[in-house]
């Protein structure tokens, strides 16, 4: 499939988003026979795990390890399932009644499906720190996607700020290519690797035990690893040039000469579209994000909706490939497939049980410190609109109780990005100021389009009859 | 500051920055190519003017809004770059008529 023209008005299933997630609940649902569709906003399938893994430059394939070329199996699979792909396609809205609005290319569609899997997988976890919006500044994810889809690694002095896997994946691959990381700052809380120890059994058993700790090794004996760092700063006039930290305890700051900082402290659901779908998401303290209420299926309380992958909750690509086939098994049985072209449940199962497992012990150890995300004074919290923890935190004390209100006040998450790089901090800082869970504080209200979408799109969509009478005066 | 494994024979294609011709690889986003040619800032905010980047390059932070063939607010890091694309960084506060 290459264009939007190529699209069909109704589709058994139409799964959003061609991650592990995405492609393992197609793959399932067309092998059963049903028609399926597969919308992705990328030029290519694998979502940000397997990112560009049909065209990237990098060859060598120790460089982004075994566990990223592991998706050429799961690709093959989905092509050969007769699942429809079309990439490029970017999904800004759904209703209650699976109407899908989706743009290519300048050109929008509505469609409708039987069944939609949304599997928009997870996003960075926003790291408000002064300085985080210079040039210079990027996510580790940013700087990993750069390097498997385009070969692009930094070449200048480049610190690490932060804490989780993907910090010491990235520094691992960056090394092989030659980048100069002048330090990996830490941040990962004294504390929390205390807490860690009681979840530590079910980690011992699971495959990434061998993995992590094999990484971690070869990066500190080739890097500078601070520990315990409790503060950190960017500084800069037109783009970063420094980083100023504090480690624990100490009253001193130690500077850094940086081109580049990269940050990173975990990954969160992207929960924009399941939640303007009007799916109900509840707060979970153990990994601190919004979470949509599923059940063991993925089923959310929109029928015919369901959610599989990192957006129902952080558990990584393995997992969330289990997740995708049950959400797929599902799908295909509500339609009445054959049980016979399923995959076994069971089998499905226990493979996520394998992976879900030692989660418990990765989101205590690295459970991201309070400092970082509930910022103070100066540091700005939205991004679009330039609006800083200190207007947030006395913003409250005049009223408002929740994010939504709070944009009356400051247009927090307002901005193009609608909230994705600014929610949760907005959310935190209310509650830390009241004195409240995030939970009963609440997250923006998101509505369609959850992307942008030109008027002149809108205006080319097919009407329906209903539609037009619904405005035209006769 | 970044630079290219060189690891693979990827086709050139050659684009604009700001009407300079740049040499772009084939499996570019726009916002890739702007990171490998060292454009920076890429934006200036459009509420203070302050510099900004490309900072996610997974289509959710929108900091990589360029224009693109004469089309504004373009996600940079969510389009493929094709021989011939005239890209603009962004560096006026208010742009009226885009």
């Amino acid at each position: 499939m290459t264009g939007i023209g190529d699209l069909q008005a109704i589709y058994d299933v139409v799964v959003v988003g061609a991650g592990p997630a995405g492609m393992a609940a197609a793959t399932v649902t067309a092998n059963a026979g049903f028609s399926t569709l597969v919308l992705d906003e990328n030029a290519g399938v694998g979502g940000q795990v397997w990112r560009a893994i049909e065209t990237t430059p990098v060859m060598a394939r120790p460089v982004l390890g075994p566990d990223y070329w592991a998706g050429q199996d799961v690709v093959r699979a989905f092509r050969e399932s007769g699942a429809q792909h079309l990439a490029g396609a970017t999904v800004w809205s759904l209703d209650a009644n699976r109407e899908i609005g989706v743009s290519v290319g300048g050109e929008a569609r509505l469609i409708s499906a039987r069944r939609v899997i949304l599997a928009t997988g997870a996003l960075e976890r926003p790291f408000p720190v002064p300085g985080w919006t210079m040039p210079g500044v990027m996510t580790i994810g940013a700087a990993q996607t750069v390097l498997k889809a385009s070969g692009l690694y930094p070449s200048g002095a480049t610190v690490l700020v932060g804490c989780g896997p993907l910090l010491w994946l990235y520094a691992f691959q960056a090394l092989q290519v030659g980048a100069q990381i002048q330090a990996i700052l830490d941040t990962t809380d004294a504390g929390q690797r205390r807490q860690a120890v009681k979840h530590a059994m079910p980690f011992l058993r699971s495959p990434y035990l061998g993995k992590g700790l094999k990484l971690m090794a070869h990066v500190r004996r080739k890097i500078r690893v601070v520990d315990n760092v409790t503060d950190v700063a960017i500084e800069g006039t037109d783009r970063a040039a420094s980083v100023v930290y504090r480690r624990g305890g100490a009253t001193a700051a130690d500077r850094l000469m940086a081109d580049t900082v990269l940050l990173h402290q975990g990954v969160v659901p992207n929960v924009n579209l399941a939640m303007a779908a009007g799916v109900a998401h509840t707060w979970d303290d153990a990994q601190l994000c919004f979470k949509p209420n599923l059940d063991a299926y993925g089923g959310t309380n929109v029928t015919g909706i369901a959610i599989a992958g990192d957006g129902a909750g952080i558990a990584g690509a393995e997992a969330a490939l289990e997740r995708g086939r049950l959400a797929g098994l599902a799908a295909a049985t509500a339609l009445g497939a054959d049980p016979h072209r399923l995959p076994d449940e069971k089998a499905v199962r226990r493979s996520l049980q394998r992976y879900e497992a030692p989660r418990a012990f990765l989101d205590t150890l690295y459970r991201p410190a309070k400092a970082f995300r509930i910022p103070q004074g100066e540091t700005i919290a939205c991004r679009c609109e330039e609006v800083k923890a200190k207007d947030v935190t006395a913003t409250v004390e005049i009223g408002p109780e929740g994010p939504n209100q709070m944009k009356s006040f400051l247009r927090c998450g307002m901005g193009p990005c609608q909230g994705r790089l600014c929610g949760l901090t907005v959310t935190e800082l209310i509650a830390e100021q009241r004195g409240v869970p995030p939970g009963e504080v609440g997250y923006y209200r998101l509505r369609p389009p959850v992307k942008p979408v030109s008027l002149a799109e809108i205006a080319s969509l097919e009407k329906s009859e209903a539609a037009v009478k619904a405005v035209v005066r006769s | 500051m970044f630079a290219r494994v060189h690891d693979a024979p990827v086709r050139s294609v050659r684009v604009t920055v700001d009407g300079r011709l740049v040499e772009a690889k084939l499996g570019d986003s726009v916002a890739a190519v702007l990171l490998a040619e060292g454009v920076s800032p890429t934006r200036v905010s459009a509420v203070s003017g302050t510099p900004r980047a490309p900072y996610c390059m997974m289509g959710v932070c929108f900091e990589c809004l360029v224009t693109i063939d004469g089309v504004g607010n373009r996600q940079g890091c969510l389009i493929p770059v094709r021989e011939g694309m005239a890209i603009e960084t962004q560096q006026a506060r208010r742009e009226a008529g885009r």
